[in-house]
Formats: C-alpha cells, structure tokens, sequence
C-alpha cells in the first residue's frame, strides 16, 4: 500500500512537470516549424525581390514591404486609438468610478475582449464601412481607417486590464500622502499614481499594440485587400492590405510547397518574430519594475 | 491669487474627471450598441429551422445546423487537449517550480504563447498536424491547433486561482499526514475549483469564437452532412459567418444577423456562466 502510493505520487509528479514544461516545448515547436516552411524562401526568391514593392504572388512578384507597411498603419491608426481610451478607461476604473460602476464597467469591457473579431469584422462591412464611405466622402469604406477604429476596439480590453492592474498595485499611502500634501485627486492621478504605475502602463501599451499587430479576420474584412505601399498619412483613407490578412488569404489557395507557401510562412515567421519581441520587452519591463519594487521594499 | 489659483486647480480637476468619465463612457457603448443591435437585427432570422436545418440553395436558405454543431465538436475538442495540460502547468507553477531561470523561462514561453498571433497559430498547425503529422483538414487537428491557443489563458488563470489559496491549507494537510500531490488533489484544487473553471471557459470562448487558426486545419466552406469522425473536416460559426459575409455573393441580410447572433448568444453564454461562477465563489468564499 505505501510502496504503491510513493509510485503513484512518483508518476503523477514527472506528468505534472512535464506539463510544466510543455509551454516551452509548444514555443519552440511553433518556431521551428515556421522556419522549417518559411526558410526555403531565401533560397527560392531573391532578397531583392522580397524587398521589392510589389506583392503580386501570380506573377511570382514577392514584395513583402507594402505588408509590413499595410500592417505598420493600421496597427499606428489602432495604438492611436487604443492607448488614450484604454488608458482613460483604466483609470477612471481604477480611480475615479464609485465601487458600484467599478462592477458593471469591468464585465462589460472583458466582454470586448471576449467578441469574436469576425463578428466586429462583420459589422464593421455592414455598419462601419458604409458610415466612413458617406461620411468622409471617399470612394470606398474598406480603408485603413476602418481597421484602426476595430483594431483599437480589439486592443481596449488588453490596455484596459494590464493598466488597471499596475494602477491597482500602486500602494494606497501613496496617494495619501499625496492628499496629505493638500494635492487634488486629479493631481494625485497624474503626478502620482500614473508614474507609479508607469512600467505596468508601458506594459499595458506594447500588449495592446502585440495584440492588434496580430488581429487577422477583422483586418482581412474590412481594410479592402490592396497591397499598395502605405507611407504617407492619407494611406489611412485607402485600402491596405496587412500581414495577417495576406496569409488567411491565400494560404488557403496555394499548393503545399510552392515558393508562394514558402513566402507565407516566411511572412508568418515575421509576424512570430515581432511579437516575440514585443512580448519579451513588455515582460522584462514588468520584471524590471518588480525588481525596483522588492530593491525599495527590502 | 492664491484662491484664484486653488479654485483654479478643482476647475481642472471637475474638467478631467470629466473628460475621463466621457472616455470610459465612449469606450463601453459601443460595446453595449453591438450586442443590442445584433440581438435586434438577428432576432427576427432565429427560427427552429434556422437553427436545426441544413443550409441550401448555396446557403443562402435554411438553416445552420452544421455550423452549430461544428462549434460544439472544436470547443469540446479544444477542451479535451488543453483542460488536462492547462491545469496540470498550472499546478506545477504554482506548486512545484521554484524560482529558477527555468521557471522564469517557463513564464516568458507562456507570455509569448499568449501574443502569438492567431493566423500563426493556424500555419503552425498546417505545418504540424495537418501535413506532418498527417492529420488532414480535421476536427482533431483543428481541436489541436486551438488547444494551444487556449493554453496560456488557462494556465494563468489557473495558476492565479491556486495561488491564492492560503499556505496554512496546505500545511496543516501535510502535516496531518497527507502528501504533497494528496494535499493538491483534495485541498488545494478543490478550493480553487470555482476559479479555474471560470479561466477555462474564458479560454474556451475564446477558442469557439476564433477564426484563423482553424481556416487551414479543420473548417469547410460547406458540409451537406454532419462530419462522422474527428479526421473529418468541419463547418464552424465564426468561419461561416466569415464566409457568408464576404464570399457568398447575393446572401441574405437576414441570415447574416441571425448567424452572427447564434456565434454571439453561444460565446456570450460562455461568458455569463464564467462570471456566475466567479461571483458565486467569491461570496462564498471564507477565507
């Protein structure tokens, strides 16, 4: 009886480990199959060609900068958007709301982050894009603009939480000293508060920012799907064409194999690379900031 | 002066809490707008045909069965790999692992996996489940594909809940006689029970909503019958409701919003019960 139960415990405690683990495994496994797909590329089409402007798969035209440009403006439009109202929204949860709206706020924007995003792609063909065609007078609504507005709305829910947290972990005795000091709330938030918490906010922001780089069916509905290079501030009120949406795209379309599933990999590689290193700059700054707490507790 | 200043400084301040009350305000209605409009424009194509009959005529009439039940088959499916996994790493965080670089590196993976961007997650599943592993365009590779999706949702929140169970639980358990892995199973688990269900089925809305990792590993564009096993491919709502809106020409409005509303009542149900359950843990809780 007591052998039996030792070895259970042995077994149970090498599978719980195991799983410990398995997140790195999964990483890695990611990784390695995106360059084991993506890699070929290098050797198929030209560096120059890749660099090159136009992304015209037919005609083996591989330019993967209007992308990365389509990708980079909707994602500036969604941050514009996300950053000011995420924030704004965190702090009045955090600080200024009655216990009461605290309750009903915080569900409903968890809520946002629980729609499915082509459900906001979906509106955003029937109800958004109608309204910015009529309303900026343009000749279609499927613009970058679009994307933003929905991307921000998709990267609320991340801003909102991640600030809140840091705003929450700001220890209370410093806001009263700071009232102590005769300082009003509103000066306590802004000079106090938010640069106590500044490192989580910075956290807040990139996540925010991780997640609408990221974001695929909503993009690929409503930004209309034309790989121009988008460089100057009206690119915002015409089509573009992101990342994301070039792989859910035309994956679907190409032989297994071609140098065009190499080239989406290869893209996809891109895309891994980029929030891998959003993500680790966002975590280290959380660390950093941790280590600087327990420096001033100890 | 001086009062003149410290009037000035409330003014500022009734501005601001204003102006942040109004953004706070600006970023939840629109959230409350799109339920209610999806409710009010959907509601009238909800009918027992719409929701038990198959879709014809290009799908442009019937119903959505198949989209419905495809749904159910990727969460179940979803929940099957990644419940077990989820909660067994969390354990191990928040039970085992000691604060070492490979526990900090565990954590970095787990953020990482979390950002990921979905339509990645649908090429890595091409690559492994589907065309190495040679699952094909499949329910199972699907289910896989999201389950490591999930992942990182579930084993946070899991971890959190277990963490927040008072040492002295523990010790007392242990020092009864009971064992490590005893002390987990029957005290330490079953007090964060509450809280470790309402993340796996956040994380599971999460999955069911999703769209890009399952266009390459496991959704059809149209099924005329039920899929038999789980190397069959499947219909899903939110792929359907995808390609009802943008590559279906001549689609009914209607069918469109009732569609949206069925994806949108199921994820939303979710949702609610996860909620439930939080609250109700919390008053109940005593510790």
């Amino acid at each position: 009886m007591e052998k039996s139960l030792t070895w259970r415990e042995f077994v149970i405690t090498r599978l719980i480990q195991t799983s410990g683990y398995s997140a790195i495994v999964f990483v890695a496994l990611i990784f390695f199959f995106l360059i084991r797909e993506g890699i070929p590329t290098l050797g198929e089409v030209e560096l120059s060609s890749l660099l090159n402007l136009r992304w015209y798969p037919i005609e083996d035209y591989f330019g993967i900068l209007p992308l990365l440009t389509g990708s980079l403006i909707v994602t500036i439009g969604a941050g514009l958007i996300a950053v000011p109202f995420g924030i704004g929204t965190a702090v009045y949860i955090s600080e200024i709301a009655p216990r009461w709206m605290r309750e009903i706020l915080k569900p409903l924007v968890e809520l946002l982050g629980g729609l499915p995003s082509v459900v906001l792609g979906f509106l955003g063909i029937l109800v958004l894009s109608p309204f910015i065609r009529v309303f900026l007078d343009l000749p279609t609504g499927l613009t970058a603009l679009t994307g933003s507005i929905l991307l921000g709305g998709i990267a609320v829910p991340t801003v909102v939480s991640v600030a809140e947290d840091a705003l929450d972990a700001v220890p209370r005795a410093y806001r009263e000293g700071a009232w102590a000091l005769g300082a009003t709330r509103w000066q306590t938030i802004w000079r106090v508060t938010l640069p106590a918490a500044r490192s989580g906010v910075l956290t807040a922001v990139m996540l925010g920012i991780g997640r609408a780089i990221g974001e695929t069916m909503t993009v690929m509905m409503v930004t209309g799907n034309a790989p121009v290079l988008a460089l100057k501030l009206g690119s915002l009120f015409s089509p573009v064409r992101t990342m994301t949406a070039t792989i859910a795209a035309e994956m679907g379309e190409v032989a297994n194999g071609s140098t065009h599933y190499h080239v989406l990999f290869f893209i996809g590689m891109v895309l891994f690379l980029i929030s891998l290193g959003v993500n680790i700059a966002a975590s280290s700054v959380v660390f950093r900031a941790k280590k600087r707490a327990e420096r001033i507790l100890s | 002066m001086k009062h003149l200043l410290a009037r000035n400084r409330h003014l500022v301040q009734r501005i601001g809490f204003t102006s942040i009350t109004m953004m706070a305000f600006a970023t939840v209605f629109p959230i409350v707008a799109t339920v209610i409009y999806i409710l009010i424009k959907g509601g009238p194509a909800i009918s027992l045909e719409f929701l038990t009959g198959f879709p014809h005529d290009g799908m442009r009439a019937g119903g959505i069965l198949p989209a419905i039940i495809g749904t159910v088959y990727l969460t179940l499916g979803t929940a099957v790999f990644s419940v077990p996994l989820g909660i067994a790493a969390a354990i191990y965080l928040s039970e085992y692992a000691a604060d070492t670089p490979l526990t900090r590196t565990i954590r970095i993976a787990i953020i990482n996996l979390a950002g990921i961007p979905s339509v990645v997650y649908g090429l890595f599943g091409l690559g492994l489940f589907v065309l190495f592993l040679n699952f094909g365009t499949s329910i199972l590779a699907a289910s896989l594909t999201l389950s490591i999706m999930t992942l990182p949702v579930i084993i946070s929140t899991a971890e959190e809940s277990l963490r927040a169970v008072p040492q002295a639980f523990r010790t007392v358990s242990i020092s009864l006689g009971a064992t490590r892995w005893q002390t987990i199973q029957r005290i330490v688990l079953k007090e964060a029970l509450p809280g470790i269900l309402t993340g796996v089925i956040l994380g599971l809305e999460r999955a069911a909503g999703e769209t890009a990792p399952i266009l390459f590993t496991g959704a059809a564009f149209f099924l005329p019958r039920l899929p038999g096993s789980p190397f069959d491919a499947t219909m899903a709502l939110p792929y359907h409701l995808f390609v009802i809106s943008t590559q279906v020409p001549e689609m009914p409005i209607k069918i469109q919003y009732g569609t949206a509303l069925v994806l949108l009542v199921f994820v939303l149900t979710m949702n609610l019960i996860a909620t439930i359950i939080r609250s109700r843990a919390r008053a109940k809780r005593q510790w």
